[in-house]
């Protein structure tokens, strides 16, 4: 059932990436070019996702426990430390390189493109790297 | 280049929320896409591992229904292979040491307001802009 509802979850993400044209890399690329004819269709993906998703969570939140599973599993840190800004600064470049970041990448995969493929082959690979160092 | 796709991203962000409140509510997950990819191959047990492969499936899906729907996909690359390589591997390293990309930090861990995803966001999109105003506004 988990599974399920992964999937469903997935379908909308991948569905909702690609309406809004975040797997075009040109389409982020214009939204991280403020010194050139700057688009902001990226501003609005994250501001109607934000909109809905703070208020939906912090609903959910009040419940006591999901309805499938045990207990919300959530990151309990707030710190802020060097692996975490050293690795945000590194996936931003990354960001800016390719104008893909990990969910519009994969979703991207449905268009067939080798240059796609081989993007997120490199990214499995950088996280392999990466956790090779790290616990 | 293509005018701003604002009523698309209004759309499609509300779908995002959608999806990442979906895994929330019934799961009790973070919809962190670059976390699930991970766990899909470095997950500790199979029930683990099973979730992200369904959910990494549908956002494949997600995107192979939409492209039926609207007779393909817009996808016009930045780079050279070479160049997404070095991208690609970038980005993979980044998101397992900064525990996260757009999706984690940048839609569900602003929803809850974390400051470890604000901090990471802001970085992120800092990088990302400067990237890309070198890439494309200096001359070597």
């Amino acid at each position: 059932m988990l599974c399920v509802t992964a999937l469903m979850a997935g379908v909308l993400f991948g569905f909702g990436l690609s309406i809004s044209e975040m797997i075009n890399p040109a389409r982020v690329i214009g939204f991280l070019d403020v010194a050139g004819r700057w688009d902001p269709t990226l501003a609005f993906v994250m501001g109607g996702a934000l909109a809905i998703t703070g208020p939906a969570f912090a609903l959910i939140l009040r419940r006591p426990r999901p309805w499938l599973a045990d207990k919300f599993i959530l990151p309990t840190r707030r710190d802020i430390d060097r692996p975490l800004i050293l690795g945000a600064a590194l996936f931003g470049i990354g960001w800016g390189l390719g104008g893909f970041c990990p969910g519009p990448a994969l979703a991207a995969l449905a268009s067939g493109s080798p240059a796609v493929f081989l993007f997120v082959l490199a990214m499995v690979g950088g996280q392999w790297l990466a956790g090779r160092f790290t616990p | 280049m293509s005018e701003p796709n604002l009523l698309g991203g209004l759309i499609g962000g509300a779908l995002i929320s959608v999806a990442a409140s979906i895994l929330m509510l019934l799961n009790g997950r973070i919809a962190g896409v670059s976390g699930i990819l991970g766990g899909v191959f470095w997950a500790i047990s199979g029930v683990e591992r099973f979730w992200r492969v369904a959910f990494v499936i549908g956002l494949v899906g997600g995107a192979a229904i939409y492209s039926f729907a609207a007779g393909g996909l817009k996808i016009e690359l930045a780079a050279s292979n070479l160049i997404l390589l070095m991208a690609g591997f970038l980005v993979g390293m980044g998101t397992r040491l900064g525990s996260g990309c757009t999706s984690g930090h940048g839609v569900c861990g602003l929803a809850r307001r974390s400051p470890r995803s604000l901090a990471a966001t802001a970085t992120f999109m800092l990088f990302g802009a400067l990237t890309v105003f070198v890439m494309r506004h200096v001359s070597f």
